[in-house]
Formats: C-alpha cells, structure tokens, sequence
C-alpha cells in the first residue's frame, strides 16, 4: 500500500507545513508592534547573564538594523515554510526539514538581534551548521553531500577567522556590546592588531556572503530544496556577512584599508558573478551567481563613508531580498510543474502558469531596474553613492553599470525564456502551482512595485532608522521617486541600453562566457578541491598507518603508550617504592593473589576460546574478593556483576571468531614483545598503586560524607547517596556516557545498510 | 540454545533475577545495591533470557525499545532535579516527603530509578545487537 502512505505523507507534510509557518508570521508581526516606536528613535534591549566570566550575555537589541533584518527573514520565513509545505509533497524527511528551517530562522533571527559579539557568533555558528544540514538535505546524492560539505568547511572556516578577530579585538580594548562600539572606535582603529582584526572579521564576513575568492560555493550551494536556496541563499544567510560588515562599520569602518579592501573586492565579485551568471543553463545556478553579484554590490557600497553609499548598500539589501526570493520561489514551482529548470527546455509558460509569470515578471523588472519598480529606486541611489569621492568613483560607477547591465539581461533571460517563447510540452500537462506556492513569490514582487510607487515612505519608516544605526549622522537620507535629470538617470539609461544589447546578443555571449569558464586554467574551486584531495590522502595515508585494522597493533600502541608517558616521569622515583616491602603479609590475600594469578595463567596459555574466557572472568572474581577483603562490599558486588556481564558479552563476541590456534601461530620475537609490554604495563600499574598508598590519605571528604550521609541525605549506604545524592550531578553525566556508547556501540555492531 | 533444562530453569530464574533487582535497587539507599548494580543484575538476567529464547522473543516481552528505556532513565534522572529549581536550589539538590525522621521518597529514588534504567537499557541494546548480529 506504497500509495496510501505516499499520501498520508503528503497530508502530514502539508499540515506541518502551514502550521510551522505560522512560528515566522507571529514573530513578523510581533516584529511590525515595534516597528513604530523604532521609527521614533527608540531601541529594545533586553539583557541576562549567560556566561558572566567570559563576558558573554544574552544580550539582545533591537533598533533599526535589525528591525529591517528582522522583518525580512520572519517575512521570507513565512512564505517559504508555506512554499514549503506544498513543494516537499510528500518527502520522508519533512519534519526534520521543517525543523532545520525553522532552526535556522531563530539562529538568524538571533544573529540580527544580538548585540554581544560573542552570542552573535554562537548564531553565526547555527546558521553555518543549519545551512550545511539543508543544503545536504537529499542526502542521499553524493553531491549533495559534497556541495554541503564545500559550504561547511568555506563557512565554517571563515567563522573560526571570525572569532580569532573577535578576540583579537577584546584584546585590542573593544568591547564585545555592539551597541558602545561608536564610542570606542578611534581607539581601536589606532590598535596596532587593528590590521589583524580588520582581516579576521572581513574573512568571516566575505566567506559567508560570498566574495571572491570564495564566493565558489555558493552556486553549488544550489542542491539544497529550493525554497531552502530561496531563504538561505538569497534572502538571508548569506546577508548575514553583510550585516557584520554593517555592524562593524562604525568600529572598523572609515580606515583606506576597509574602503580599498570593500571596494576593490565588492565591485570586482559584482562584475565576476554577474558576468558567470551568463554561462549557466540551469535556472536556480543562473539565480546563484545573480546573488553574487547582489552581494558584491552591497560589500561595495559598505566601503564607503558617506550616507548615499551606505544607503544605497541598505536600499538594494531590500530590493535584492524582495525580488530574489520571489525568483527562486517561482523557479522552484517552475521545476515543481514544467519538471526541469533548464532554460533551454522551458517555454510559454505564462499561458499556463500565469500567477507565477507575473511574479516572476515584476521581480524580474525590479532587478532589472525599471522605473516605478523599486529596483529602479535602489539604482538611482546606487548610482548615486557610487559617485562618491572616497568610493574610487570611476571604479565603483564602472563596476556598478557594468554589473547592473549584466542584471538587466539575466533579468530578460530568467522572465523571457521559461515564460514566452514556443511552448515545449502540451499545455494539458502543466498546471499552475497550488496558492502556497504563488502566494510568496506574488506577495514579494507585488510589495517591489508598492516600494517602488511610495519610496519616501520606504526611506522615512525603515532604511533611515536603518542606516542610522551604524551611520548616525545628520546628513539627509531620502529616497524620492524622481531625482530629476542628473547624472544618475543617465547611468540608469546607460544600463538598460547596455543591458538589452546585451540579451539581444545573449547567445554569442552565453555561449563566450561559458567557454572562458570552462578553460579557466585555475580557479578557486580547483584550488579548494586540491587541498582538500591532498589533505583527504594525507589523512588516508595516517589512518592506514596507524588504524590497520589489527587490534593487537592498537592495544599495543595503546600500551606502550601509557608505558612511556606515564612511566618516563615516574621511573625517578621507584627505587623509594619498591624499598619498602610489608613486614607481614595477609594469608588470605596471598590466597587470592594466586588465585588471580593462576586464572592469568590460564587465560595466556588457554587453547580454547571458552577456557580463556572463564579465566578473565576469574580474574574480574578475584579482584572483586580483594575488594570485599578490604570492607568495599558495594564495588565487590558492581565488580562482580560487571564480571559476569562482561564474560556474556566477550562471549557472545569472541565464540564467532575464528579458532584460537589460528592466533597462537606468532612468532617467538613477537609474543616476547607482547610478554614484554604487558609484564611493563603491570609493573606499572603495581607501582602507581603502591605510591598512592604510601602518601597520607585525605580524609577531609570521606569525614564529611560520613557525617552527612545520614543526617542530610537520609542514607545508610555513603556509597550510593554520593552516586545519587551529592554527587548526582556527575552520576547524570556518567549515564549519559553510558547510553552513548551503547548506541554508538550498536551502530558498530549492527550490519551496514545495502549500499 | 535448544537445551529443555536451561530453558525450564530460565523460565524461573529470569523470574527471580528480576525480582532480586528490584530489590537491589530499592535496598540501596541503605544497604549495598542501587540503580546501577540493579541494572547489571537485570541485564544479566535479559542475557540469559536472549542466550535461551532468542532476541525476538526478548523484544517481543519487553515491548519497549531498549532506546526508549534508555531515554526513559535519562529523562527520570533530569526530572529528579526539577524540584529543586522551583525553590531556587542547585539542580539535583535532594528532596524528600514523609516523616521528617524517616522519609519513604525522595529526588534521589526517583534518580536512581532514572540510572536503572538508563543502564539497563544501555545493556539491552548491545545484548539484542550483538544477539542479532
């Protein structure tokens, strides 16, 4: 009955779906109540101690920054969790993907809103984990795994940069609330680790969003679910680089190391990821390096000092986050309906997915920058920002219109070839998406043309509290719908003529692109998988060496191991040891000391796995006596049941192995090393023991517990109430361990699953 | 093991083993015992109940997963330290209701309780894995 489960599955998915997507809708509008008392100025701060002695709090404020980031990843959480819900059908793992998306939305929605450096980083940490989980969702394709991997260790090893710079800054006097940074910026810009710190931080910023030379990960990012790459990839995640850049600004901003750095590096990812954007024929890695570019640009304008630039870094963060993940939305329903996202098998669609063609038209017209869309609005300001004097005006302004004009011709591809053209499948066969699925990418870029028609109120309520709280200053930040005829407008003219000359040779210049691409002589991906091939061989290589698969060589090494280390400083004092033999000695322990010895014997000369077996256990039995000999009656007992045990299960193991005398044929030379090494390791052990016993014992606890046991804890038995009782908190630990490494144990035992 | 005296002997010992872990476990507060010993006392006696039946007929008496068991103990030994944040006290501080002189419960049962079968289900999992392999 595979049928009725497929849809019990996709009933429940869709349930969970819509009912988790109202955790983001609650949050946005819990996120709208504050709105307007930040638009007045205001800023929420809560504040409790987490960690006092590292100085890390949970310290969280709310002004306009992170209002807008706020605002944008509940909103975009929203829609893609209702997206969701329709497009995962009925997947096996949607409650694990719902929770790895929502997951993923608090450690976001936390990274925007902390303002200890260190929490931020703890959020920064699960977005890196959360995205690594999702874009191996479909973990069952090699790819996929790869590509998460890829994104993990380029993330994550720009998240260690990052903290190395979070405690390089401490050092250099800073403080870890964002909020006093303003006030101490001077001093640590004159730091002379200021160079240091500035590299840290622009590494964890410029690995998550995706600069060059790291921005190679991004585009394979694109095996995660779509509405994943959606939210994470285009709407939020990778803003999360951006946002540091923008919380540092007041810190580490303003310096000709930050500008050139952000510039030079922004302007040339805008133009690199705009122009590789070309090349691919699949919809989703067109959209990737789209993004890349977008994040180029906004690193650029974070360069700059003045307030046109950083408005314009605030303005097209909006305007990319609207429009991009309405694309990727609709992308999503596309392969979801047509069933590819290649672009060269998708056409006329608009006829029969007309919800989503107008979607994805007015998101494709705000990228493009049209006037009365708000791509438009966040051009001009663009522009103007670019022209700017410390922003290396001819630089940013070239890389600006060059990229926009890129834009502007993906923009005509992405709307023109999947929607008009000649259809390639009967139209009986495509169907227009379900509503939660053309309801985000609708909303999204229906609110494009809303910003674009109102742009003063934009500016007023939400990128001025915005760009005020890492930029405060007095100059005027406004949007206006019309700037009148200025230099601007004519860039902007100068774009959409580029661009259309662009899509109107798009064959010849898809075609050039993807040829440069390919014989690249070396890229920075190349260079990834060379260091990580070489460093996956090395590993093999040392694994091989040292975990052969004989478990006689790790015992060995194991032992001769503590032999050395823990003999080597200890071998100084045994004269003293040794020297002092007792003047009697207990009948009844020489008894058991033959005893144990005789079983020893037993198990080294056994000829059979049985016998062997039974004089472990006779061993564990004599020990156990030894304890009860010297009045320890519960560790007797625990020693006993632990021996019986044990025998169970060395038998249970060691009766399938192969026959004993197949192990006895050894050489002479080894089996006198082997003798060699254990008769060192109980000389070893023997002499420990007989130190510890000859320095006076502490009793200052065993008087305490003594005297309490009963009185405080109710209890005869000081053993178990120190297990239970005063000590309960270790016992917790202990069993957790315990249940650990039986199931670890379990997986190793358990047959592996056909490949 | 297809040995009628073991398996008559082991309808009865199984029996009596489990009993006696009970007893182990409740007896521990005073006398040698508690949740761990009892544990091991249980295991070995769900050995020699897989070693005569088999593993399915185990699983099929004890109708829990040993993973849930596990989980179980883990979860009793966590909320045994509940009470005592109510009232602001350290987690895990010990809290006891009867006479003041000879309380009968206490947090730190309830916890041991938690260890017997955390552990115990610990043992049943590589038993029955090892059992099946």
């Amino acid at each position: 009955m595979v049928h009725t489960d497929h849809d019990l599955l996709t009933r429940r998915c869709r349930l969970m779906g819509r009912l988790s997507s109202l955790l983001p809708a609650l949050l946005f509008i819990l996120t709208c109540r504050f709105w307007p008392a930040i638009v007045d100025g205001q800023t929420y701060l809560f504040d409790a101690p987490w960690l006092p002695s590292l100085d890390l709090s949970l310290r969280f404020r709310l002004d306009g920054l992170s209002l807008l980031f706020a605002l944008i990843i509940t909103g975009a959480g929203t829609f893609v969790s209702l997206y969701s819900s329709s497009y995962l059908g009925g997947h096996r793992h949607c409650g694990r993907y719902f929770f790895f998306l929502h997951a993923f939305m608090l450690s976001m929605l936390g990274l925007v809103l902390a303002d200890n450096l260190l929490l931020l980083f703890v959020f920064w940490e699960g977005t890196t984990i959360f995205s690594f989980l999702l874009i191996g969702f479909d973990h069952e394709s090699k790819t996929a795994r790869e590509n998460a991997r890829q994104s993990l260790l380029v993330t994550g090893g720009g998240g260690l940069a990052l903290l190395l710079g979070i405690l390089l800054l401490k050092i250099a006097g800073g403080s870890y609330i964002i909020s006093s940074w303003p006030a101490a910026g001077e001093m640590v810009r004159q730091h002379h680790l200021y160079p240091f710190i500035l590299l840290a931080v622009l590494l964890g910023a410029m690995t998550k969003s995706a600069q060059f030379p790291f921005h190679f990960w991004l585009p394979n990012a694109m095996s995660a679910p779509t509405p994943i790459s959606a939210f994470l990839h285009a709407a939020t995640m990778v803003k999360a680089g951006i946002y540091l850049l923008m919380r540092c600004h007041p810190l580490l901003g303003g310096t000709p190391a930050w500008t050139t750095a952000l510039v030079l590096i922004g302007g040339f990812t805008a133009v690199w990821g705009a122009v590789q954007a070309l090349g691919p024929r699949d919809l989703k890695r067109i959209l990737a390096y789209t993004t890349i570019m977008a994040l180029g640009i906004l690193t650029m304008f974070l360069g700059g000092q003045t307030a046109p630039a950083l408005t314009a870094a605030v303005t097209f963060l909006m305007v990319h986050a609207l429009y991009k993940a309405a694309l990727f939305l609709a992308v999503g329903s596309i392969d979801h309906s047509a069933g590819s996202r290649i672009i060269d098998s998708l056409g006329g669609l608009w006829r029969a997915m007309p919800l989503t063609a107008v979607a994805v038209g007015a998101a494709c017209l705000s990228m493009a920058g049209f006037p009365l869309f708000f791509g438009f609005i966040g051009k001009e300001i663009m522009y103007e920002g670019a022209l700017a004097k410390e922003m290396y005006p001819v630089f940013a302004v070239t890389a600006a219109v060059l990229a926009n004009a890129l834009m502007t011709a993906v923009a005509a591809i992405v709307l023109f070839g999947p929607f008009f053209g000649s259809a390639r499948a009967p139209r009986q066969q495509i169907h227009e998406s379900p509503w939660t699925m053309w309801l985000g990418p609708l909303v999204l870029g229906g609110v494009g043309i809303l910003f674009g028609l109102i742009p003063e109120w934009v500016s007023r309520v939400l990128i001025e509290p915005a760009v005020r709280s890492f930029h405060p200053g007095p100059e005027e930040i406004r949007l206006v719908f019309f700037h009148g005829l200025n230099l601007p407008l004519l860039l902007s003219l100068v774009t959409l003529c580029c661009g259309a000359t662009l899509y109107l040779l798009r064959h010849r210049a898809c075609r050039l692109v993807a040829t440069v691409v390919e014989k690249l002589p070396a890229t920075f991906e190349g260079l990834y998988n060379l260091g990580l091939s070489g460093f996956m061989n090395g590993a093999g290589l040392l694994t091989g060496r040292l975990q052969n698969g004989s478990l006689h060589f790790y015992l060995a090494v194991i032992v001769s191991t503590v032999i050395l280390g823990v003999g080597w400083p200890w071998i100084g004092k045994l004269s003293g040891i040794f020297g002092r033999w007792p003047e009697s000695i207990d009948t009844t322990a020489l008894a058991l000391l033959l005893f144990v010895s005789g079983s020893v014997f037993v198990v080294v000369t056994a000829r059979k796995r049985l016998a062997a077996i039974g004089g472990l256990g006779g061993v564990g039995a004599g020990v156990a006596l030894i304890f009860l000999l010297f009045g320890a009656p519960d560790i007797a007992m625990t020693q006993l049941l632990v021996e019986t045990l044990t025998v169970i299960f060395v038998s249970l193991v060691m009766l399938r192995l192969p026959a004993i005398e197949q192990a006895r044929r050894r050489t002479v030379r080894r089996r006198c090393l082997d003798g060699g090494l254990a008769l060192a390791g109980g000389l070893l052990l023997t002499s420990l023991l007989i130190g510890v016993g000859s320095e006076p014992l502490d009793r200052s606890l065993t008087s305490y517990f003594e005297a309490n046991s009963y009185l405080a804890a109710h209890g005869r038995n000081i053993v178990n109430v120190i297990l239970v009782d005063f000590r309960s908190f270790d016992t917790l630990g202990e069993i957790i361990v315990v249940v650990l490494a039986a199931w670890a144990a379990v997986t190793l035992i358990r047959k592996p699953m056909e490949p | 093991m297809h040995s009628v005296i073991l398996k008559t002997a082991t309808r009865l010992m199984v029996g009596l083993i489990l009993v006696f872990a009970v007893y182990l476990l409740l007896r521990g507060h005073h006398e040698p015992g508690g949740g761990f010993s009892a544990a091991l006392v249980a295991g070995t006696g769900f050995a020699l109940f897989v070693i005569t039946e088999g593993p399915g007929q185990v699983r099929a008496a004890i109708r829990l997963r040993s993973t849930t068991i596990s989980l179980l103990g883990l979860g009793l030994a966590v909320v045994a330290g509940l009470p005592a944040l109510s009232i602001g006290q350290p987690f895990l501080t010990g809290f006891w209701w009867g006479p003041a002189n000879a309380p009968w419960l206490g947090t730190p049962l309830i916890f041991d309780v938690g260890v017997f079968f955390a552990v115990l289900g610990a043992i049943l999992a590589v038993l029955l894995a090892l059992e099946e392999f």
